[in-house]
């Protein structure tokens, strides 16, 4: 069976100069949560935005592959792509607050998505919405429908903000650090929200996010993206198990644990910064901050395979042990 | 032990226009706090946003004029003092590197200026500290010349640090320092942060809504909640036994990086804290799960916790 999204080589390009996604492959099965995790200017929003074809102006996309539902997404038209997005395929931010537009009522909104790609009454429509944000946990959803964005709280507008992306059933949910911008405790109540919906509705979720302990807890499979490249690809546990290549090795290092706090000994950490990667950039974009990199690091790097399911870019061959520091 | 900072009844109000007709609101950002932060060591204080974290900071940097109440820092009134001796006592470190660094100055320059706004140092005397400075930040001479604008995030909260210690102050304010930052640029930072700390001595208030990173650098902590503490203890105790069932949520929603665990039902409802309209008797108890007739009727007083700490709550 192949995946419901299914990228092979997706390489995004801004003014042909900076390359923001460097030869990246994501297959988000269905009814999976996939988390794309990294830091910032890694390229994962970029590959989310690709994805949906709404890269800003300038950026161009390629790829050898990038399918949805069996639908080639390099091939539909603008229009096509309009009918897709929302409605089969739907997307949340992280800032909910910029993605809802301030000056209509949250009912408006909401309806809209319904009686553009379904057709319908406005009626059936806004019971829709009220039935949806029932479902996502809003209280007193009636009123809501009457309110402007402003009125609600951060943790409310994520929450309709979700219920809009429900509007139409969509088979993938692509949600972009939907919590970043949520306190803990709101962010932990939006977590359980999206996996009580996965499972109920099997719903796929492309779920992008910085944030490691968040991909621990919800994710089935993982992809580490490091400077506009997939470095790893692993089903959760075992990625937290025995994590390969040197940057997620890094990465894990430098989460403090609570319970295991060691107040005199430093965090680990990653030395150095992202390099800058333009046209004809070889080799592995990591090498510079690795403790492990030498000459060869500068050749093609293979993609290696440390599990039936878990792969890796890296010269360096797997080892399965209890997870070091870089 | 000296105390470097003391804060007593501390309480802080505004007022808001709710609408062109509606009447004026009170909010009750900061209500009646009163602790105490011993001279080298850290006090953590965590809290949801809008709980009066960051006015609280304020307040203590001498930027907010309380309305009621006193801060002492290393034992004097910060509005006896003039703007260049508090300066020199007290500096703080804000969240965004990127908002609290003038874009059109060079980072040495940047952190010359509370050298500069002395009017005492010699021009020598300022570069050679300036340099000192950027070194013991980790930041080379090449990148003092350079615009905010060139630099990482980690690197401009880097400048943003030597920024706050070139007039060695006795104290730093660090409201949320690494919040806007990657992980590994956090560990780096808060690393950073831990080492100077050692090596100058220096006493912090460190906010931040992660109580991971709270964990880790504080020696103490305390939890706010619409304006009070509701819960302060030394960290270890804190962290094994909270007795505040708000502290108790909060540690829950810390998703720490174990698999399989799932996210956990925190169970706090959605009865989003108010400031402008603070709930009578315990002002948690519409969003706890174990509040009884009593919690809705009066508020709880501050009781001891060992070993040396206070809780705010009737069942506690």
């Amino acid at each position: 069976m192949s995946a419901l999204l299914d990228i092979e080589d997706l390489e995004v390009m801004f003014g042909g100069r900076s390359a923001a996604v460097r030869g990246a492959s994501l297959q988000v099965e269905k009814g999976e949560t996939h988390c794309l995790v990294g830091e910032s200017g890694c390229g994962k929003s970029v590959t989310a935005l690709s994805i949906m074809n709404l890269l800003a102006r300038g950026g161009r996309r390629s790829a050898k592959r990038m399918s949805f539902a069996g639908t080639d997404l390099l091939s539909l038209s603008d229009r096509e792509m309009a009918r897709l997005r929302g409605n089969r395929i739907s997307m949340i931010f992280q800032e909910p607050m910029t993605s809802l537009n301030p000056a209509f009522t949250i009912g408006s909104q909401m309806a809209e998505v319904l009686t553009r790609h379904k057709g319908g009454s406005r009626t059936a429509a806004l019971e829709r919405a009220v039935e949806l944000m029932g479902r996502v946990g809003i209280t007193a959803p009636e009123m809501r429908l009457g309110q402007f964005p402003h009125q609600l709280s951060g943790g409310l507008r994520q929450r309709v903000m979700i219920a809009m992306a429900l509007m139409c059933d969509p088979e993938l949910l692509v949600a972009d650090e939907p919590t970043t911008a949520l306190d803990v405790t709101v962010q932990a109540q939006i977590l359980r929200l999206l996996a009580t919906l996965k499972r109920e509705l099997g719903l796929a979720i492309l779920l992008i996010t910085h944030d490691l302990g968040i991909v621990a807890r919800v994710a089935d499979r993982v992809s580490v993206m490091y400077a506009g490249e997939v470095v790893e690809r692993a089903p959760t546990a075992e990625l937290f198990r025995s994590p390969q290549h040197p940057y997620t090795r890094g990465l894990l290092s430098c989460v403090p644990v609570p319970g295991r706090v060691q107040r005199d000994r430093p965090l680990g950490s990653i030395p150095g910064v992202v390099p800058a990667i333009g046209p004809g950039f070889a080799g592995c974009a990591f090498r510079s901050r690795c403790s492990h990199a030498d000459a060869s690091c500068e050749r093609e790097i293979p993609r290696r395979q440390a599990g039936s399911a878990h792969d890796y870019l890296c010269r360096l061959a797997p080892e399965f042990s209890e997870p070091q520091p870089a | 032990m000296s105390v470097a900072i003391e804060v007593q009844n501390l309480r802080c109000e505004f007022r808001v226009n709710a609408g062109w007709f509606a009447a004026e609101k009170r909010v009750i950002a900061v209500d009646d706090v009163t602790f105490s932060v011993p001279a080298g060591s850290v006090l953590g204080i965590v809290g949801e946003s809008g709980c009066g974290k960051s006015t609280l900071a304020r307040l203590i940097l001498g930027l907010l004029k309380p309305t009621a109440g006193t801060v002492l820092v290393d034992g004097k009134r910060l509005f006896d003092l003039d703007r260049k001796a508090r300066a020199r006592l007290i500096q703080p470190v804000f969240q965004d590197p990127f908002a609290s660094l003038n874009p059109r100055h060079r980072i040495k320059d940047i952190v010359a200026l509370p050298l500069t706004a002395q009017g005492t140092f010699s021009r020598a005397e300022i570069e050679r500290r300036v340099a000192q400075i950027l070194e013991r930040v980790g930041l080379s001479a090449a990148m003092g010349e350079r615009m905010p604008s060139q630099l990482s995030g980690g690197q401009r909260q880097r400048a943003a640090i030597a920024r706050a210690l070139v007039l060695e102050p006795r104290i730093v304010i660090c409201d949320e320092p690494t919040s806007a930052l990657d992980v590994s640029v956090q560990a780096q930072i808060l690393n950073l942060l831990a080492d100077l700390r050692r090596d100058l001595g220096l006493t912090y208030l460190f906010i931040s809504h992660n109580l991971a990173v709270v964990e880790h650098v504080a020696s103490e902590v305390a939890v706010m909640y619409l304006g009070r503490f509701v819960e302060r203890n030394e960290t270890d105790a804190l962290f094994r036994a909270p007795g505040h069932p708000y502290t108790q949520a909060l540690l829950q929603s810390v998703l720490t990086p174990e698999p399989g665990r799932g996210v956990p039902d925190i169970g706090l409802g959605d009865a989003m804290p108010d400031p402008a309209n603070i709930p009578p008797g315990c002002r948690f108890n519409p969003r706890c799960g174990i509040a009884v007739e009593r919690c809705r009727r009066v508020a709880p007083t501050p009781m001891v916790r060992a070993p040396q700490g206070m809780v705010e709550c009737h069942l506690a």
